[in-house]
């Protein structure tokens, strides 16, 4: 006999109480401390701070903690206390080129001022299991950096192109207020700057696979790794009762400059264009699939056909923020009892009318 | 009024530091800390004033600007709004948009009700009355008529609504011409030209292909004579519920970002043909609980040999006839 599904509070408390045990796992192994996912989860940590929109190595290595390793989870845990902060007003643009460089690498000059600067990498190492990692053991010390005649210069490929003029030109800063999505829904076109920024919080599964999908064909774009640097960048902020800029302190940025295929006509020159991608903390895969993606969304600005995924912003925009993603296709879980009942109701009877209707035919036929 | 007489509650932003951020200093007793925001975005002692945010959750710039988008949507009937939806604390999809209505407009003397599937008990409205309940500190119920605003997914309450209520509807897809043409370039244009062909024609194949229009539940509605609108995926039978109401009606629809309305007493008519009227769905046998007949119903499978019974969806009118005949 049916008894009424009744009793969801002491469902959803119970719930609760059982996840809070799962998160923690078996007690007898030592918990997490915030610091530890800090210091050694810490690409996880980059991740969870470029997709969540907010620079604070802590506060992600906490969601991280509190969403048992879940990125998305995390993510959203981020998000729903950001937007909760009060907003001062916006920083000054951040200075890429004065970066204190850890790591900067160009696949389009051998040499080049600043050096390649290889830093820490998976590039080279061999994906090979370290089993001495299993046991604590203290890993040899880093080595120190010679240093440079050069140190302390490290300009932008692609403002040593633009000196030649063989790459187009950055737009000048119009001084125009910067577009937010967070703050105001996208009125579709959206402009380059809603565009990286949707890009920047945007899933990384996601943009990859777009940024993939260019190299395959769906949306050439001839990319050049111009260069991807990271490192940490002063931001500044000019209070209005002050009228200059004070330091608020450093962020750690990768950033990735693409150089793209080359446009010009009878009345342009031939120029490369520009691709830009920029992640919280040390994310290239990100800054790179973002760089493709962003250069491919400029195909319409760029008089290319606008014929594959990765160029059309509206399916790209609408599509790559995992918190919508996952909410709309995790809601699938919520009961659909109603609607269910009126499909049921509409399959049942056709099928009852083609029934009858076969049973007509067969009748019809037998009497023929 | 003073300056900052607009809402007791503001004013909580200085609170709202992370507190304890440092594993370090967990063990330093602070009244901050004690708000709970690290473990829970909601205390679990919690009133609303103690929760470190403000009055039912949003801020009151944030308020001011969805209040700014239904009023233009109770003033364009039907028209599809975009506002600048937040991120909320619950996955969109589970009723972010439907939420932050009812936060922009409900007021401390304000009793909510929240529904889905026509159920009170159903978990996500048991969580979402809850966060309304802790954030906002206002009274809920599960009573229809004792309720001003009633937040829903999927059902319009089987006891009419009157003035003075306010019904919000969760939205997941707010734009009826999506599943005809993706692109919300191309159907603005179409609202604003009002053409609306694409969707009698998608109707007529309906009929064509099986004999009926298939389109069982988000059943598309014209509003006062000019915008096509969806009614949220309610069930068809609710549309007549929609049409001429006392109670004002609000669509939000957060991942999406549009807020829509029908105001009080406005002709809301389920598209149809001459030849093919619109009909809602009926049911052979009453509600098993209450008798009742007329009622939308929920069939429920109570063995493995096709055993099957069928009980109102409204859990509150069911249980309120159970009642009276007891008496």
């Amino acid at each position: 006999m049916y008894v009424a599904v009744k009793g969801g509070e002491a469902a959803i408390d119970n719930a609760h109480r059982l996840l809070a045990e799962a998160r923690r796992g078996d007690p007898a192994v030592p918990e997490l401390s915030v610091a530890q996912i800090r210091e050694q989860m810490a690409l996880l940590v980059d991740r969870v701070m470029t997709e969540g929109s907010l620079y604070d190595p802590d506060l992600a290595a906490l969601a991280l903690k509190q969403a048992r390793g879940d990125v998305v989870e995390a993510v959203f845990l981020v998000r729903a206390y950001r937007t909760t902060l009060p907003r001062f007003g916006a920083s000054a643009p951040v200075d890429t080129g004065t970066m204190a460089v850890e790591r900067r690498v160009s696949a389009t000059f051998k040499d080049l001022p600043g050096g390649q600067v290889l830093g820490p990498t998976f590039d080279y190492t061999h994906r090979l299991v370290d089993f001495a990692l299993a046991a604590d053991t203290a890993s040899e010390p880093a080595a120190e950096a010679e240093p440079r005649a050069d140190a302390g210069t490290c300009p932008r490929v692609t403002d040593l192109l633009a000196q030649d003029g063989l790459i187009e030109a950055s737009p000048p800063d119009d001084g125009a207020p910067v577009g937010d999505l967070t703050r105001e829904p996208v009125d579709y076109p959206a402009d380059r700057a809603l565009r990286l920024q949707a890009l920047a919080r945007g899933d990384e599964g996601f943009v990859l696979g777009l940024a993939y999908s260019t190299q395959r064909g769906y949306g050439r774009t001839h990319p050049f790794v111009g260069e991807i640097r990271v490192g940490a960048v002063a931001v500044e902020f000019v209070p209005e009762e002050l009228g200059f800029a004070v330091p608020l302190g450093r962020v750690r940025l990768t950033e990735c400059q693409m150089v793209n295929q080359f446009k010009g006509s009878g009345a342009a020159a031939p120029q490369f264009t520009r691709g830009y991608g920029l992640s919280f903390g040390q994310s290239e895969r990100k800054a790179m699939a973002m760089a493709l993606v962003d250069r491919a969304l400029r195909a319409e600005e760029l008089g290319e056909p606008v014929a594959s995924p990765a160029q059309d912003q509206e399916f790209v925009l609408a599509h790559c923020d995992s918190l919508q993603a996952t909410g709309f296709v995790e809601h699938l879980k919520l009961p659909h009892y109603v609607d269910f009942q009126a499909e049921l109701e509409l399959v049942r009877r056709l099928r009852a009318e083609f029934e009858r209707k076969t049973e007509t035919v067969e009748m019809q036929e037998a009497a023929e | 009024m003073s300056a900052t007489g607009m809402s007791p509650f503001l004013g909580g932003s200085a609170s709202r530091e992370l507190p304890g951020r440092a594993p370090d200093d967990a063990q330093v007793p602070s009244p901050e800390r004690d708000r709970g925001i690290v473990a829970s975005v909601l205390d679990a002692a919690g009133n609303a004033r103690g929760s470190g945010y403000n009055f039912a959750y949003l801020d009151e710039g944030t308020k001011r600007m969805i209040r700014r988008a239904i009023l233009k949507a109770i003033a364009v009937p039907g028209y599809q709004v975009p506002f600048a939806s937040r991120e909320m604390p619950m996955p969109y999809g589970w009723g972010t948009g439907g939420v932050q209505v009812t936060a922009a407009i409900l007021g401390q003397s304000d009793v909510l009700k929240v529904i889905d599937q026509g159920a009170d008990d159903t978990t996500n409205a048991v969580s979402i009355r809850r966060f309304f309940a802790k954030t906002s500190g206002v009274a809920t119920t599960t009573r229809t008529t004792e309720a001003t605003v009633i937040q829903t997914r999927h059902r319009i309450p089987e006891t009419p609504l009157t003035e003075g209520q306010i019904l919000v509807y969760q939205v997941p897809i707010p734009e009826p011409l999506r599943f005809l043409e993706p692109r919300e370039t191309e159907t603005r244009q179409l609202h604003a030209l009002a053409e609306y062909g694409a969707m009698h024609v998608k109707l007529y194949e309906d009929i064509s292909r099986h004999g009926h229009i298939a389109t069982t539940y988000a059943y598309p509605v014209e509003v006062a004579g000019r915008y096509v609108m969806d009614p949220s995926p309610t069930p068809k039978f609710d549309n007549p519920k929609m049409d001429d109401c006392p109670a004002l009606q609000l669509f939000g629809a957060g991942r999406e970002r549009r807020i829509y309305a029908v105001p009080p007493y406005t002709r809301v008519r389920s598209l149809d043909f001459e030849d093919h009227p619109f009909r809602v769905q009926e049911f052979t046998q009453p509600c098993a609980l209450c008798g009742a007949r007329g009622h939308y119903l929920d069939e429920v499978v109570t063995d493995d040999s096709g055993g099957r019974m069928f009980i109102c969806s409204d859990t509150d009118i069911c249980e309120t006839r159970v009642a009276e005949a007891a008496r």
